[in-house]
């Protein structure tokens, strides 16, 4: 089975922790600063596999985020590669171009999708489709957004700007163009 | 009055985020922790689930979320599906077994696992299978059972997965689960059919029982996995042109537990494991990962050779893959099946050693482990000369365990004498500061026994002495080749090789100067005074023997003022024993153990028929160690002679000269001790040596020390005489730092070390240096 999975910055913040066994929380705190510390130290080309204590050490690295898998010793690393990369591909296709910030500002969803992909530290459902339908269903489900929007509100702040200037350049140009069609003619009086 | 609306999450988010210092962080979240906790107190039904959230968030950075345990129960109740859905993610995050609370969640969970809505029942199994304790599952294994049971494939995964987490942890209601698997695998729904195969694996593993009653299902699950492979392309489960890979693999290791030890299993899967090792694609990771589950299945059951031969080709192919971690996979599975399969992996031993010249420190590890495996009579010569490259060039981190590993190697498939010896001399010069405390007197019996080497063994060691003396095993080994064949060196006759011309002097030069080197350890010099004494037998300048002998009679350190007096009163009142005591040392028989000789205190003397021991051994040397070996024998008449002839306590005078030791780090079973010294030019330099010693009853490996000193200070580390501190205090691991001060002497020291499978590291500051040290 899988033990935990860990996903952190490069400068080694925590994004999101899944601890599949019961752990107090100074032993999650020291496993935390272990595997930062083991795999922020790792060549840029190494092998993704490493061995701490009787757990194998799965992590990669997806733009600036380290994803780090242990699992039991009789586990397949390259099919926890796979693992790995089909919960990226979850995220990626709910938030649409995953990047970090989308996890940092939606963790709690980071969590749900996490959560109808693996439970109890085995893989839960093979299909992206049949996640993904979960996911989008279960927010269907939620009465009120009590959290606020989906998106990240820096993402969302850029984007209304951009928006109103297009609104404004679409405004002007509408205005030059009525002008020439004379349309403004009734109100220059 | 303003009515207070918590505020967002994201909004929270966003203002944590433009802290600038770790301070101003901590105070934006304790200002918001007071808001939420003061929220809490009033019982607000809206916000409750926005403030748990924020409080999940700052959790997640480190900080304490424990107020908010009771707000998930709250949130749990609920009846809005958004106040579930927080409330179980704070569930498990924050609500462990260990915590008393956790109970009350049963019957919450109860009630979800009957809700009318399939996703409330699926957050009530996620959590129930991903943390609920052994209480909360005998409770609820009914409720789990039934939901294994229903048609509901969406529900029937979840509670599959369930199943298998109160499997483990109440083992005994494995046998409740036992109807339900009846038809687990006729579903066509790929994630019941995996968390299936999950729970199927689960009782297999726990119950020989089960696993004989499972193993009807061979064919069925032959069937299921011939179906994938065969299929065409099918959009929902495809990975890189493979279908359902993760599917595929269970399958495979489910396979691979009912065919163990089963002829009619192994036979039934035959022809599928073939088929699949054979017909999967191996461009992509995924595909290999199938592969390499198929040769994990093909060795551990009953196959047929064709088959085994099939897979461990499969390795060899991946050996030569660019990929790395193909690499590293396949010698970590080839490691495994060594032992079995010896001959076919000899087969790929070339393409194995060239990984040891692989960039990759995990590969160049297994690269190495393997290639040890391998080395056998017929292949010791090249392999040691690949090994031997590897030990030049790897990293300080292999070097203790491939020089190990040589020694092992070298005394197991040795072609003659010579070649163990020379190889013996490769690896002290290379890599002597690596080598383990323990070598040096395998090393020692092993160059004892090859009788015919002994001139051409001591005339290597002096020359490589002449080149080099701060690595410590070889100095040690060396001065004592010295002190006992010294009269070889001497008489210019070596068989193997030209032979040296060197005088008395220039070896007795030699032999001091380690006795004054700062390089040298406080064993070291043991040895080399040790020699010195035994030469008085074998060489005529037994005048400069004899007033080296008394100079170190008044030396600070304790261990060499013991010898040179026991020494001195050998020369002064029992001249006569002298030369019976020192003789030559005979072919020693290998000690029943491996465990390490106590080596630190003694040294090899003379025959032990010389002198009966009339009194039990002194305190403080361990029986057991001493008790089969000539080291030792000699050890406790020394000591007893020393006892009760020499009457050392009137000799000894232990605080008149130089500066008390002190004990410097004491913790955890480690101890630190510094012994110190001025240093000849120089008296404003501090020569300390530290003494590790490990009173607990594993090893402690990796043992790094480093030390800081104030700016004013200037201090110089050098190199550790080992890193490994034996358990038990069976050795002590010494390093010499050198500090240039004329002011109040502090000092930070760090120590790391790996002890029973974990890593420990320590921060230390050191303040209680005796005045003498910096006055």
């Amino acid at each position: 089975m899988m033990r935990f999975l860990l996903l952190f910055s490069r400068q080694g913040k925590l994004r999101l922790q899944k601890w599949f066994t019961p752990i107090t929380e100074r032993e999650k705190k020291k496993i935390i600063r272990d595997m930062t510390t083991l795999v922020l130290a790792r060549q840029p080309r190494s092998c993704n596999f490493l061995q701490w204590k009787d757990l194998k050490i799965i992590y990669k690295r997806y733009a600036s985020l380290y994803f780090c898998l242990a699992v039991e010793n009789q586990e397949n690393e390259l099919l926890a590669l796979e693992v790995i990369h089909r919960y990226v591909e979850l995220l990626d296709k709910y938030f649409g171009n995953v990047c970090e910030l989308d996890i940092i500002f939606n963790f709690e969803k980071a969590y749900f999708i996490l959560d109808e992909f693996l439970m109890g530290g085995e893989i839960q459902e093979t299909s992206k489709q049949m996640v993904n339908r979960s996911i989008e269903a279960s927010d269907m489900l939620q009465e009120v957004r009590c959290t606020g929007t989906n998106a990240h509100p820096d993402l969302n702040h850029t984007r209304s700007i951009v928006i109103s200037h297009v609104v404004f350049i679409c405004l002007f140009a509408g205005v030059g163009i009525l002008k020439r069609l004379g349309f403004w003619c009734f109100t220059k009086q | 009055w303003v009515c207070h609306t918590p505020i967002r999450l994201r909004e929270l988010i966003r203002t944590i985020r433009t802290a600038r210092t770790q301070a101003e962080e901590r105070e934006m979240i304790q200002k918001e922790c007071a808001a939420i906790r003061s929220s809490f107190r009033e019982e607000d039904n809206t916000y409750r689930c926005r403030n748990v959230a924020k409080l999940l968030y700052m959790h997640m950075l480190g900080y304490p979320a424990h107020f908010g345990q009771l707000e998930c129960l709250k949130l749990i109740a609920s009846q809005k599906f958004t106040d579930k859905r927080i409330g179980y993610l704070g569930a498990m995050l924050l609500l462990d077994e260990r915590q008393d609370v956790h109970l009350l969640m049963t019957n919450c969970i109860k009630n979800d696992l009957n809700h009318s809505t399939q996703y409330v029942q699926g957050l009530a199994l996620c959590t129930l299978g991903c943390m609920g304790s052994s209480e909360m599952c005998r409770d609820l294994a009914g409720e789990v059972e039934k939901l294994l049971k229903t048609s509901n494939s969406y529900l029937r995964k979840k509670a599959a997965l369930c199943a298998v987490h109160v499997i483990r942890k109440v083992p005994e209601l494995m046998e409740m689960f036992l109807p339900a698997t009846k038809n687990l695998l006729s579903e066509k729904n790929h994630g019941v059919l995996h968390t299936s195969v999950v729970l199927l694996t689960e009782m297999c593993e726990r119950s020989p029982d089960m696993l004989a009653h499972f193993r009807k299902l061979v064919p069925q699950l032959v069937r299921i996995l011939k179906n994938l492979i065969m299929s065409g392309y099918s959009p929902e489960h495809d990975v890189s042109g493979i279908s359902d890979p993760f599917l595929q693999v269970r399958i495979l290791r489910l396979l691979r537990i009912l065919g163990k030890g089963d002829d009619d299993s192994s036979e039934a899967m035959n022809d599928i494991l073939a088929q699949v090792a054979t017909n999967t694609e191996t461009s992509k990771n995924v595909g290999n990962a199938i592969l390499y589950e198929t040769v994990l299945t093909i060795m551990d059951i009953k196959s047929e050779s064709g088959l085994r031969v099939l897979a461990i080709n499969i390795l060899g192919r991946f050996l030569l893959n660019n990929d790395k971690n193909i690499r590293y996979v396949a010698l970590t599975s080839l490691l495994k099946t060594v032992q079995t399969d010896h001959n076919a992996v000899q087969r790929h031993r070339s393409t194995i050693v060239d990984c040891l010249k692989d960039l990759d420190v995990s590969i160049k590890r297994r690269a190495m482990e393997l290639s040890f495996a391998l080395v056998n009579g017929n292949n010791i010569r090249g392999m040691m000369k690949e090994l031997l490259y590897f030990l030049d060039s790897c990293d300080p981190e292999f070097k203790a365990d491939c020089a190990s590993g040589v020694f092992l190697a070298a005394e197991k498939y040795a072609p003659s004498k010579r070649w163990h010896i020379d190889t013996i001399m490769r690896v002290l010069t290379t890599a002597g500061s690596y080598v383990r405390d323990d070598s040096v007197p395998n090393l020692i019996q092993l160059i004892t026994n090859s009788v015919e080497m002994h001139a051409y063994t001591v005339q290597r060691l002096y020359k490589a002495l002449l080149d080099d003396i701060s690595q410590q095993p070889l100095v040690q080994v060396a001065s004592w080749c010295i002190g006992e064949y010294g009269d070889l060196l001497i008489s210019g006759q070596c068989e193997e090789e030209e032979p040296i011309q060197v005088t008395e002097d220039e070896v007795l030069d030699v032999l001091e100067g380690l006795l004054v080197s700062n390089l040298s350890s406080p064993v070291t010099r043991g040895y080399s005074l040790t020699a010195i004494m035994k030469l008085s037998t074998r060489f005529s300048s037994v005048n400069r023997i004899k007033k080296v002998v008394s100079i170190y009679g008044s030396s600070i350190d304790v261990e060499l003022q013991q010898r040179a007096v026991e020494y001195n009163a050998l020369f002064k009142k029992y001249d006569h024993m002298r030369p019976a005591l020192l003789e030559r040392m005979p072919i020693m028989e290998k000690t029943a153990s491996n465990g390490p000789t106590e080596i630190v205190q003694t040294n090899g003397e003379a025959e032990p028929s010389v002198v009966e021991p009339k009194h039990p051994p002194p305190v403080g040397q361990p029986a057991s160690q001493v008790k089969n070996t000539v080291f030792g024998l000699v050890s406790r008449c020394l000591s007893l002679m020393a006892f009760y002839l020499f009457d050392l306590s009137k000799t000894v005078n232990f605080l008149s000269i130089g500066i008390p030791p002190m004990t410097a780090y004491n913790k955890n079973g480690l101890k630190i001790d510094f012994t110190f010294e001025r240093a000849n030019p120089n008296p404003n330099v501090a020569v300390i040596t530290i003494h590790a010693s490990n009173s607990t009853e594993a090893d402690m490996t990796d043992f790094v020390f480093q030390a800081a000193v104030p700016k004013t200070f200037q201090l110089q580390l050098l190199s550790p005489s080992s890193n490994v501190v034996p358990a038990l205090n069976q050795g002590t691991v010494t390093q010499v730092i050198r500090v240039l001060n004329q002011q109040k002497l502090r000092m930070r020291i760090k120590l790391t070390y790996i002890h029973k499978g974990s890593a420990v590291q320590d921060l230390a500051e050191v303040n209680n240096f005796p005045p003498q040290s910096w006055q």
